[in-house]
């Protein structure tokens, strides 16, 4: 957790980058931007909030996002602001609290999901009003060079063997997607979620030396962060969790190998409960509008992220499965 | 050599009248963040990062690594004047630096820890360019029963700044591993001492906790005491640093940076223990055990240069490796990859020129951080003649400006406010602060590493001892436990004997060091009081 919380203090208003850029501002906070989304010409003050801390995945996501639709005309001055805590509940809470604001968005993904879950929190994604997914990403059973294991078969069997046994590592908290894919996972294979030994890491970064040590048995987590170290060979994946095999990843997924599991983590849009169709058309607009900016597939492109754009009601049923889907995992774990 | 040509062509690019520009913005902007509490570097540089997108990767990141450096030596300022640490890596400045401002020697303090930070983020730059995938390839191969060592070596400092009563210090200590309880357990994600307040899952900051305790619990105290005790000025001593400051800060500057160094580039270090580790070293090793917990200079100087060289270590993975190890680190890392660069085993050969331009204006960015701090040491001094009532104010001021800014949570200053009465509290009751901030920095950190190790051998002890270096470090904290029972009996079957070797007067040393500490201490409480 060390990271996290170190990462939080990161997390401030834009009032202070003002001041911090010699500006002259007071370092009252700027979030008070009161202009409405008009249907026709750019958006004026939208505000997409980050319910984790920047530097991170959702920020990068909405900074980039943020980026494409100022640069595109498709919007102005869009802001971009953190609200940490909790695994993104304490900003889910904020967001389900601004009933009816159409200049408010937050950047979320499956780990809001969970972390509403997780943490028991009142405030459910269901109630808010879906706007876009943007990307996914499939995870990745990985394990180190030096691993006994050379293909997902091997580790299946000795994990269904003594499941104790193998550490399984991931760069979440329980409730978040590289907690969530190896349950998922253990559940396909018939191994009882509750005797899976999950190791939390804190992060990517604290995770990677541990699969590069050979510390785990395995490591489940998204395969983007550690792309150069899986070229280089120093980490082996041995199976993908997406619908079809990875660019650049030399590696059957989960379903060529016979276990019937599409794993995904996903980052979306989302808005407050009850704003108006206008509102919500003109939101939905934009992000389709910057879907389709050369911008955006640049953006994609940098960060290795998946095209994964949905809109509107087809979010929203994806969302409602995904929520479900999580809570059944997370029951059973006696997490929920 | 090919590291020296390679690091002139950096020392080049980064010395062009652009990028020199940048540099100097960013050690200035670094320094102002440093010196706010709760705005840290990683903060700025996350807020300018969208900014910075129009500039050249290069001129960027020259900045970035300015705001970096400046900030951790800005982060010294508060601790020393004010009592409140901006970071958690300046925790410890505060103790002997704040003691040596209320003695008249702000400007000593605070020019020690700025030479000593320019030297160890110079040695540490030098580190960083000659061996950084040396560093690397040992860094990684420690894991969870490695870390759970070092943090049990640290807890050994506890030991030294437990105060003359033990009965308090361990009061303290529990204290201050219960306030690290709080949040959401990390292996069952069940909630401890939350009370159902989603706000506490995350645990409570240690900036926020440490604020709370030493400003605002000094100033309650204060305060309660304003009309009782007289007015006294603290002395305005002489601005530079004598001839003695200098002999006795060269060596816990070096010290400092190679403790800091190391524990930087370790992926789980950090830049708090090893300023705990250095602070307890100079304690023993001291001259002058006397002024420790009243305003000895090394306790200044060795761990501000610990911080400072944690800070160039932990761009060490960073760079070789993609690793961050610390918030700033992991947003520089999110710079790089939006400007489509990733870091990693082959960034020196891909983006050779980049790097090389970052190292080298580190050290420029260090030697403008000396320049720029070293003739404010006594204008900032002149701040502590402020009236008291002012002072204090102003010190709760930033208190909570601080507290505010970690999370942006109104709900912080509530426990700023809690902690900040608890606080008082101690200071009523005479319970050392020093046992409680370990307790909350160390708690957390060696209940993961042990959760881990046991997870990572499924429920075997054993697994404690499966990595070499741990077993060293348990070697290393045998011996310094048994080492004054070993050497009572040695003297006592060889009575005629003088202490044989620099070692065995080392350990006298630390005990006496320890002993005259605790009373020096006790009697500084009922000064106060």
């Amino acid at each position: 957790m060390r990271q996290i919380r170190a990462l939080r203090v990161a997390a401030v208003a834009a009032g202070i980058a003002l001041m911090a850029t010699g500006c002259g501002a007071t370092g009252k906070s700027s979030t008070g931007s009161e202009s409405t989304g008009a249907a026709a010409g750019p958006i004026t003050g939208l505000q997409i909030m980050v319910p984790n801390s920047p530097g991170g995945g959702y920020d990068t996501t909405a900074r980039a996002a943020a980026k494409v639709l100022d640069d595109a005309k498709i919007s102005t001055n869009t802001e971009v602001f953190n609200l940490a805590g909790a695994g993104g509940t304490v900003g889910l809470a904020r967001i389900v609290n601004e009933k009816g604001n159409g200049d408010l968005a937050m950047l979320m993904g499956l780990g809001v999901v969970g972390a509403s879950y997780t943490n028991k929190s009142e405030s459910k994604l269901t109630s808010t009003t879906p706007l876009a997914r943007l990307i996914e990403e499939p995870g990745a059973i990985m394990v180190g060079k030096d691993s006994p294991f050379k293909t997902i078969d091997d580790l299946v069997k000795a994990w269904k063997a003594d499941p104790g046994s193998i550490a399984v590592g991931g760069g979440s908290s329980p409730g978040g997607p590289d907690h969530l894919l190896p349950m998922q996972l253990a559940g396909a294979v018939g191994i009882d979620a509750t005797k899976v030994n999950y190791v939390a890491y804190d992060g990517g970064g604290d995770l990677l030396p541990a699969i590069l040590g050979n510390k785990l048995g395995f490591a489940a987590s998204g395969a983007g962060e550690y792309l150069k170290q899986i070229e280089s060979g120093e980490v082996r994946v041995l199976a993908t969790s997406g619908d079809k095999r990875l660019d650049g990843v030399d590696a059957p997924t989960l379903k060529e190998s016979n276990i019937d599991l599409v794993f995904s983590n996903w980052r979306g849009v989302v808005a407050p409960p009850g704003i108006s169709d206008k509102d919500k058309a003109a939101l939905i607009a934009a992000l389709e509008k910057m879907h389709g900016t050369d911008g955006w597939k640049e953006a994609l492109k940098t960060h290795s992220w998946t095209d994964a754009f949905i809109t509107g009601d087809q979010f929203k049923t994806f969302l409602t499965e995904q929520d479900k889907r999580v809570a059944d995992v997370l029951t059973k774990l006696g997490l929920a | 050599m090919d590291v020296w040509s390679s690091l002139m062509d950096g020392f080049a690019t980064a010395l062009t009248p652009m990028n020199f520009l940048y540099a100097v913005i960013g050690v200035i902007l670094g320094t102002a963040v440093g010196v706010l509490p709760g705005l840290g570097p990683a903060m700025t540089v996350a807020l300018l990062l969208p900014v910075t997108y129009a500039l050249e990767p290069t001129s960027a990141f020259i900045m970035f690594a300015g705001i970096y450096y400046g900030g951790m030596y800005g982060g010294s300022t508060t601790s020393i004047l004010l009592n409140t640490p901006g970071e958690s890596s300046s925790v410890v400045t505060a103790i002997e630096g704040n003691k040596m401002a209320k003695a008249g020697r702000a400007a000593q303090a605070l020019a020690t820890a700025a030479i000593g930070s320019f030297v160890a983020g110079t040695i540490g730059t030098a580190l960083l360019a000659v061996c950084a995938p040396i560093v690397v390839k040992f860094a990684v191969s420690l894991g969870a029963p490695s870390y759970f060592a070092i943090m049990v070596l640290a807890l050994l400092a506890v030991t030294a700044v437990l105060g003359s009563s033990r009965l308090r210090g361990f009061a303290s200590l529990g204290l201050g591993l219960a306030i690290g309880l709080v949040g959401m357990d990390s292996v069952t994600g069940q909630r401890r001492l939350t009370f159902g307040q989603p706000l506490l899952a995350d645990g409570l900051d240690i900036v926020v906790v440490a604020v709370a305790i030493f400003a605002v619990g000094e100033a309650l105290w204060v305060a309660a005491h304003l009309r009782r005790t007289p007015l006294h000025a603290i002395p305005v001593g002489q601005p530079w640093m004598g001839k003695s400051d200098w002999k006795r800060s060269w060596k816990p500057w070096l010290r400092g940076t190679a403790f800091g160094f190391p524990f930087g580039a370790l992926p789980a270090g950090g830049a708090e223990i090893p300023t705990f580790l250095s602070y307890v070293t100079e304690k023993r090793l001291s001259k002058h055990p006397e002024e420790f917990g009243k305003g000895a200079i090394e306790g200044v100087a060795g761990p501000e240069a610990a911080n400072n060289a944690a800070a160039a270590g932990t761009l060490t993975p960073m760079l070789a490796l993609g690793l961050p190890t610390n918030a700033t680190a992991a947003v520089m890392l999110a710079a790089f990859t939006s400007y489509g660069i990733q870091p990693g085993p082959q960034l020196f050969e891909s983006q050779g020129p980049l790097v090389w331009a970052l190292i080298a204006s580190l050290f420029i960015g260090n030697l403008l951080l000396l320049i720029i701090n070293l003739p404010l040491a006594p204008l900032w001094a002149k701040l502590l003649q402020l009236p008291r009532p002012y002072l204090y104010a102003g010190i709760l001021f930033f208190a909570t400006l601080g507290a505010y800014s970690v999370n942006l949570q109104a709900f912080d200053l509530v426990i700023l406010l809690i902690l900040g009465a608890l606080g008082f509290m101690m200071r009523r009751f005479g319970l050392p602060v020093l046992p409680l901030i370990l307790g909350v920095i160390l708690g957390p950190r060696i209940e993961g590493q042990l959760r881990k190790t046991l997870q990572l051998s499924a429920g075997d002890p054993a697994g404690l001892f499966s990595e070499p270096i741990a077993v060293g470090i348990y070697v290393i904290i045998a011996v310094i436990l048994l080492w004054p029972f070993a050497f009572r009996l040695i003297r006592r079957n060889t009575p005629v004997a003088p202490p044989a070797g620099g070692a065995a007067a080392l350990a006298m040393d630390a005990d006496d060091a320890v002993h005259s500490n605790h009373n020096a201490v006790y009697s500084n409480h009922k000064e106060q009081q």
